[in-house]
């Protein structure tokens, strides 16, 4: 049965969603949401939520030592491999069950959260391999586009324009110039996989889609659109609207791809111009002080029009024909 | 009964790992590390083990994989050689950090560039302050019971380190020997089980791994570290005397060889040891008082042994199969800052031989030898055996 939200509010009055309060993660910030609508879903379904972080803001924020925020079992290894760190714990997982040592009948739900630095860049690779294995994990990227942690670096998920301390608008430059890589594609090309993006502007299709993942049976990747309100200069009260804005913009279209088959699950009839998604961010502030800025804007407009009429299309000619 | 098995390395270590039969064994091919996961692949297809194996897409992975397993509560397991240690680097301190109980055996081989995929020490040397527990074999019988003891090791309350068996590429991993392997009853006993310490998938005392250690405590985690790695020696002798027991073999921290009246004695790693006993046997017979120190177990450096053994000799040879570019070779370096401390400080000398897999022969063997009886060991020169110049 679907979640709703008053039983979830009933259900975490006074039950810890996994992760606690008093990490120090900058007010305003997305990726602590990310986290609770996913593991607050996992609990609500009677799942014992296990985590694995790669390094970034979450990871430095949530675990300084002596301190955690996590009550539940939590393990960091480094910043490229929290994909094969948790294919490891979800191994470990069958090799117990199979000796009688871990109850069978105990559910566990194993996610990967990374930032985009951590799972568009350096962590692909691990990523790309405990999917091909199959790996019963949900790997969740909460995307904030860019090496936030470390003070604003580009990332391969930073948007064209962007004002990036490695890729800065200049006197010559407009800041980055390629598009974010479409990685939530990458993903789905793998085939066996249960793939979506998510944002927390809609958290009933965010937390159905996580229900969708812990019952999917292989691996799991949802990408999460999550404003870094420092970095992307809007306050710290807007990370609900900027991300309400990219998905009326087109910019981040919500959908899902289960072996193939796409489906849009929020349809956008009168998309709103991509420019005030822009206009609304301090980050593409310096571009638009530029000549070449609506040159920009309109290239960015061109690509979610046709990003969008694509996921439709494909949504159409895939339908009942998962590919595996 | 015990069984002699005409085996190579790799095969005797896939078959400890039978034995065994650990929860998870994860791993990348690498020459010469290949045979190691095929046999034990075979054995998980066959469904002689219990064994979940992860075929990962890299030796990164291989080592953040089986530190998940560890994590886990799981008794894992990995192999690899030369490059893939070293992209391993970042993770295999991670793993010794978060006092982790994994066995890796490494076929040893060199380092790239150039690439080469023969024997030599620089692979593991260069991971030889990761807080890991090296032991070194000379032979495939060596490889298997280090193998069978490493868990015990590793695993014990005052240690809880990874350990490291290291094995010549090629020379141990690919070359047929005699092995002596034990029932499997035996090393099933002999092993036991997992001693789990913080599960991660005990979720009723949900653990965290891996926090962010600032200034304020990460130095009495190192410090930590350290403390484990001295319980290392009395935990080996204890293991190696119950070891004895079931084996009839008797390790210790240094493999001693014809030392007790030894005027000159060469310190060596791995299988080049085999080549230098049989040296030794020939000078004996010329009437020459030579012994080897060769250590099986090289972290920790467990100075007072060599101490113990090298003080007041005439001469120390020390044969080093890898190069420290600008300082002294690695092994040589450890035992000469040893011999800072004795009463009688011997001559010393520095050789370096068998870079990528450059063959080693008695007679280079007694040519570091002569010059040391002719009373020509130089401390701070670095000769090389077997070098075109």
């Amino acid at each position: 049965m679907p979640l709703n939200a008053i039983e979830l509010a009933k259900l975490f009055h006074d039950k810890n969603p996994g992760m606690t309060q008093g990490h120090r993660m900058c007010p305003g910030c997305a990726a602590p949401n990310v986290v609770r609508f996913a593991l607050m879903t996992a609990i609500a379904k009677g799942y014992e939520p296990v985590v694995g972080l790669a390094t970034g803001c979450l990871e430095v924020s949530t675990t300084i030592y002596p301190y955690t925020s996590w009550n539940v079992p939590y393990i960091h290894n480094a910043f490229e491999n929290v994909a094969a760190t948790i294919s490891g714990v979800e191994t470990a997982y069958r090799a117990l069950v199979k000796k009688g040592e871990i109850d069978k009948d105990k559910k566990y739900a194993f996610f990967a959260f990374g930032g985009d630095g951590g799972t568009y860049d350096i962590g692909l690779q691990s990523l790309s391999g405990a999917v091909e294995r199959g790996h019963k994990f949900i790997y969740i990227v909460y995307d904030n586009e860019g090496y936030m942690n470390t003070g604003n670096q580009r990332s391969g998920a930073t948007p064209p324009g962007s004002d990036t301390t490695t890729a800065p608008v200049g006197k010559k430059l407009p800041g980055k110039l390629q598009l974010k890589k479409n990685l939530v594609e990458i993903m789905a090309a793998h085939e066996n996989v249960y793939v979506a993006t998510v944002s927390i502007a809609e958290p009933m299709d965010f937390m159905k889609k996580i229900e969708k993942a812990l019952e999917f049976d292989g691996p799991s990747f949802i990408a999460a659109y999550s404003p870094c309100v420092r970095f992307w200069r809007v306050n710290d009260d807007k990370s609900v609207e900027v991300s309400r804005l990219a998905i009326e913009t087109l910019y981040w279209p919500l959908y899902e791809v289960e072996r193939g088959v796409y489906r849009v699950t929020k349809k956008i009839t009168n998309p709103k111009p991509v420019a005030e998604y822009i206009k609304a961010q301090g980050r593409f502030k310096p571009l638009l002080s530029r000549p070449d800025a609506q040159e920009i804007i309109d290239e960015l407009q061109e690509y979610v029009k046709m990003r969008y009429e694509r996921l439709l299309a494909l949504e159409e000619v895939t339908k009942d024909k998962p590919i595996r | 009964m015990p069984l002699k098995q005409a085996i190579t390395g790799a095969e005797a270590i896939a078959y400890a790992m039978k034995q065994i039969n650990p929860d998870v064994v994860a791993a990348y091919p690498i020459t010469p590390q290949t045979p190691v996961v095929e046999y034990f692949a075979k054995y998980v297809a066959d469904g002689v083990v219990d064994t979940e194996m992860i075929p990962v897409e890299s030796e990164h992975s291989a080592m953040s994989a089986v530190v998940g397993a560890a994590a886990a509560g799981a008794r894992a397991f990995t192999a690899t050689a030369s490059v893939g240690l070293a992209l391993m680097h970042e993770v295999v301190f991670i793993a010794a950090s978060l006092r982790l109980p994994i066995v890796m055996a490494v076929a040893n081989r060199a380092l790239s560039g150039p690439i080469n995929i023969h024997c030599d020490h620089s692979d593991a040397m260069a991971e030889r302050d990761s807080g890991w527990i090296q032991l070194w074999a000379e032979n495939a019988q060596e490889a298997y019971d280090f193998t069978v003891m490493a868990y015990r090791i590793a695993e014990h309350p005052d240690v809880r380190l990874p350990v490291m068996v290291n094995f010549d590429g090629f020379i141990i991993s690919h070359g047929v020997e005699v092995v002596e392997t034990l029932d499997d009853d035996v090393v099933k006993n002999f092993v036991g089980k997992p001693i789990k310490m913080y599960p991660l998938l005990d979720t009723s005392k949900p653990v965290t791994y891996g926090p962010l250690d600032l200034y304020d405590y990460y130095f009495e985690h190192k410090r930590q570290q350290i403390e484990a790695m001295r319980h290392v020696p009395r935990v080996f002798k204890e293991v190696a005397e119950e070891f004895a027991k079931i084996s009839g073999r008797k390790y210790d921290l240094l493999d001693e060889f014809m030392v007790d009246d030894a005027e000159y004695i060469m310190v060596a790693l791995g299988s080049t040891a085999g080549t230098i006993k049989h040296t030794i046997k020939e000078l004996r017979a010329e009437g020459k008082k030579v012994g080897l120190v060769k250590p099986w177990v090289f972290r920790p450096f467990v100075k007072s042994e060599f101490q113990r053994v090298l003080n007041a000799r005439k001469g120390v040879v020390v044969l080093d199969r890898s190069a420290s570019f600008g300082a002294e070779a690695p092994l040589y370096e450890a035992v000469k800052s040893a011999l800072y401390e004795v009463a009688v400080r011997p001559q010393m000398g520095s050789y370096v031989y068998g870079l990528g897999g450059r063959d080693i022969t008695p007679e280079h063997i007694r040519q570091a030898f002569e010059d040391a009886f002719k009373g020509n060991l130089i401390a701070d020169e670095e000769r090389y055996l077997g070098l075109r110049e």
